[in-house]
């Protein structure tokens, strides 16, 4: 079992939560993701940590509750605990040679790209942070990028709050404006980043996309979260979960990872119908 | 003495009724069906059975036990060699092991020793309270000696079982939430009931075993790091890795399954169970492709999801890997087979969604290095059926998340990881291995003899 230590509530549907996870706390780099289960009857859900805390053997998520999983964890307090948490699993972001970054975060994703953003940054790595949101009730972080990495660009969509405008927008500037970078990384939704992938691809800058695909045992058995990269299967839990974004086939990602909307949909429908859609925690 | 040519007939369910249930096919032996089996067996002096199996059970000794209505004694003679009696009955291949051997074979049918093991064993879990610890060979002087065995399928329970009748301090690290490997994720609830497999764990547990799950070895801790901890040796009986694909078009489309993908939701994370979040796709027409038992268990589960299921396998029913017995329940469940054909590309609709799979005919050419005859494909004989799902079951490779973690540890030339056939010792001292880890894709009852080896391997080490 792995007990809540802390948690707080960042956004309408963004949690930060604090777990006891020993075994993934003592191993645990950037970039690379723990599965959980919340009980019995829990889907095994892939999550990247947002840090970890080797001395108090527990991890840190950060997370949207959006599906049926995600809103059973957001539901769980301070002082209980969850079944299952295994990892760390994936290659840790690889960060040596690097100069000079730019970490592009989209939504949810902008909670997995601060880890990243303050390894290299710790790292002795120059790091532009550009982080997107919907609309200003939706941003995360802002304290922490802040305090992070060197220059912060906040975007939104609607313009309530920072720059009016997309991620993609802001880091073409960037580039046009004769900033150098050795490397784009980038976490957020699959669209989102395949398009930043077709802003860097003209300039030749190499684009890190860490991948959320769907997946069950997270050590490569089950093959479920096998995507396409340069023509070659590749499986995003022990190959990725961070790749080459320019050569991914993201449109067969993005249709492979909205297989189950309609049985989650069901799913939470069925469940709201007999419990109110609270279950009871062991 | 019984002179019927054929086995004892094994109660079942009807084939239409248990094509849309998860319960167990074989329903089991009755005491009189037993004894009347056990009473077909010679006894032979040279007990060819016994030769044919992979743990050594004493075969003739535990079924004249059963003829005598002793069924707790046949009980202890099989687990003397053989930990998981009630899981081998249900799974092994005795047609090619200990029944293919079985004098009475040579007219008729053989002995049903598989149907006696688990009648066996069944007896014992039904009428036996508690479970008797086999201490005769456990030594004091073990008993400080800490061992770790990485993966708690077949090989692993096996290696376990015997290092703790030894005396040793035994410890079983699991990477997935539940404790069993292949058991609980692969072999379907028709063919292995959860909960067989769940109290063979219990005692071993009851025996001193320690499991930990949720640990991944390779990643939350590397085998160095069991070393520092003070295990003195370490086995590792990881399975059979990652899925193999054909590379063939159309393969990461949406409805494209591995069999272990498809097998694990059903079976691990019970999918078919309404209770349980995991989601699974109703489909309507589902391609297996593949001839081995993991096909025929992944088109069962398909049929019992209420699909209309179709075997795709490019070579001829004589040459199927697959268990006869599930071959015939297969059949006999309604699955349509489709022998001599290869999947060429798959086909997906605006979606990148499955619509249909293209398949070429075969025919069998001069025998390739199997000994199985190549097929060959007939020019121009492309054909495709319509399908909303295709599982592929075509094997697996192995999986080098602890190799390439783990300084010394050489691999074979199929890929698994190397070892000494003697003790299954691998190339770094103290580090054992055995089952799929390092054959590549093989039976339960195999990697449960590689299990037993490796801790007879680790016993001598520990004791030079």
């Amino acid at each position: 079992m792995h007990k809540v230590v802390y948690k707080r509530q960042l956004s309408h549907d963004m949690f930060w939560m604090e777990l006891e996870a020993p075994y993934v706390a003592a191993k645990a780099r950037p970039g690379q993701f723990i599965i959980f289960r919340v009980d019995e009857y829990g889907e095994r859900v892939p999550l990247t940590m947002a840090g970890s805390n080797k001395e108090k053997g527990t991890v840190t998520i950060i997370f949207q509750a959006v599906g049926r999983s995600t809103s059973l964890l957001s539901q769980v307090e301070e002082g209980e605990s969850i079944a299952d948490i295994t990892g760390p699993l994936g290659r840790p972001t690889e960060m040596e040679g690097l100069k000079r970054v730019c970490v592009v975060g989209g939504g949810t994703g902008n909670a997995l790209a601060y880890p990243v953003a303050k390894g290299l940054h710790d790292a002795g790595v120059i790091v532009d942070m550009v982080s997107g949101f919907k609309t200003e009730e939706l941003i995360v972080l802002e304290d922490e990028f802040k305090a992070a990495v060197d220059n912060f660009y906040l975007m939104t969509d609607d313009g309530t709050k920072g720059e009016k405008g997309f991620t993609t927008d802001k880091l073409k500037a960037l580039i046009d404006s004769g900033v150098q970078y050795d490397e784009v990384i980038t976490v957020g939704p699959p669209v989102m980043m395949k398009f930043v992938c077709k802003v860097t691809e003209p300039y030749g800058i190499k684009t890190i996309a860490s991948l959320t695909a769907l997946m069950i045992d997270g050590t490569g058995m089950c093959g479920g979260c096998r995507v396409s990269v340069g023509g070659e299967t590749k499986y995003a839990c022990v190959d990725g979960p961070e790749f080459d974004g320019q050569l991914v086939d993201w449109d067969t990602l993005i249709a492979r990872n909205a297989y189950y909307m309609a049985e989650e949909q069901e799913e939470r429908d069925h469940v709201c119908r007999l419990t109110g859609g609270v279950r009871h925690y062991e | 003495m019984n002179n019927s040519k054929i086995k004892t007939p094994m109660p079942s369910q009807d084939p239409n009724v248990r094509n849309s249930n998860f319960q167990e096919v074989a329903l089991g032996y009755t005491e009189e069906m037993a004894v009347s089996e056990a009473e077909r067996c010679l006894n032979c002096k040279n007990k060819p059975c016994v030769s044919g199996c992979p743990v050594n059970v004493r075969i003739p000794e535990f079924i004249k036990k059963v003829t005598e209505r002793k069924f707790e004694e046949a009980y202890e003679i099989i687990t003397s060699t053989n930990s998981l009696p009630a899981v081998c009955g249900r799974v092994c291949p005795q047609e090619t092991q200990c029944e293919g051997r079985c004098v009475r074979g040579i007219k008729g049918e053989p002995v049903g020793v598989g149907r006696l093991e688990r009648f066996v064993a069944d007896w014992h879990r039904e009428h036996q309270e508690e479970e008797k610890n086999n201490v005769s060979s456990a030594k004091e002087s073990n008993k400080d000696k800490r061992v770790a065995v990485v993966g708690s399928g077949p090989a692993g329970l096996a290696c376990a079982g015997d290092l703790i009748n030894m005396g040793y301090d035994v410890t079983v690290f699991e990477s997935l939430h539940k404790e069993g490997g292949v058991l609980v994720y692969g072999i379907p609830e028709f063919r292995l009931p959860k909960d067989i497999v769940a109290y063979e764990i219990d005692n071993l547990k009851a025996k001193g075993v320690k499991f930990i799950r949720d640990v991944v070895i390779g990643r939350s801790l590397n085998v160095d790091d069991l070393f520092d901890q003070g295990y003195q040796a370490v086995f590792i009986g990881t399975g059979a890795g990652l899925p193999r694909f054909m590379n063939i078009e159309g393969e990461n489309l949406v409805g494209v399954y591995s069999a272990n993908e498809y097998l694990t939701r059903i079976n691990l994370m019970k999918a078919y169970k309404d209770e349980y979040d995991t989601p699974i796709k109703k489909h309507k027409k589902v391609a297996v492709v593949g001839g081995g038992n993991v096909a025929m268990d992944a088109a069962r589960c398909a049929k019992r999801m209420g699909a209309d299921v179709h075997i795709v396998y490019r070579r001829g029913r004589d040459e199927m890997p697959a268990r006869a017995e599930e071959i015939q329940h297969a059949e006999e469940e309604g699955i349509v087979f489709h022998l001599l054909n290869n999947p060429v590309r798959i086909l997906g609709d605006d979606k990148n969604e499955v619509e249909k799979i293209e398949c070429i005919k075969m025919e069998l050419g001069e025998p390739d290095a199997s000994g199985r005859r190549r097929p060959v494909p007939i020019q121009g004989s492309e054909f495709t059926i319509d399908v909303d799902a295709v599982i592929m079951a075509l094997g697996t490779r192995l999986n080098n998340l602890i190799c390439d973690t783990t300084e010394g540890l050489d691999q074979n030339d199929r890929g698994g990881i190397k070892i000494d056939e003697e003790n299954n010792a691998c190339t770094r001292p103290g580090v054992f291995a055995g089952g799929d880890a390092v054959t590549g894709a093989a039976t339960v009852i195999k990697a449960m003899g590689a299990g037993k080896k490796g801790a007879a391997g680790i016993d001598a080490y520990l004791n030079k």
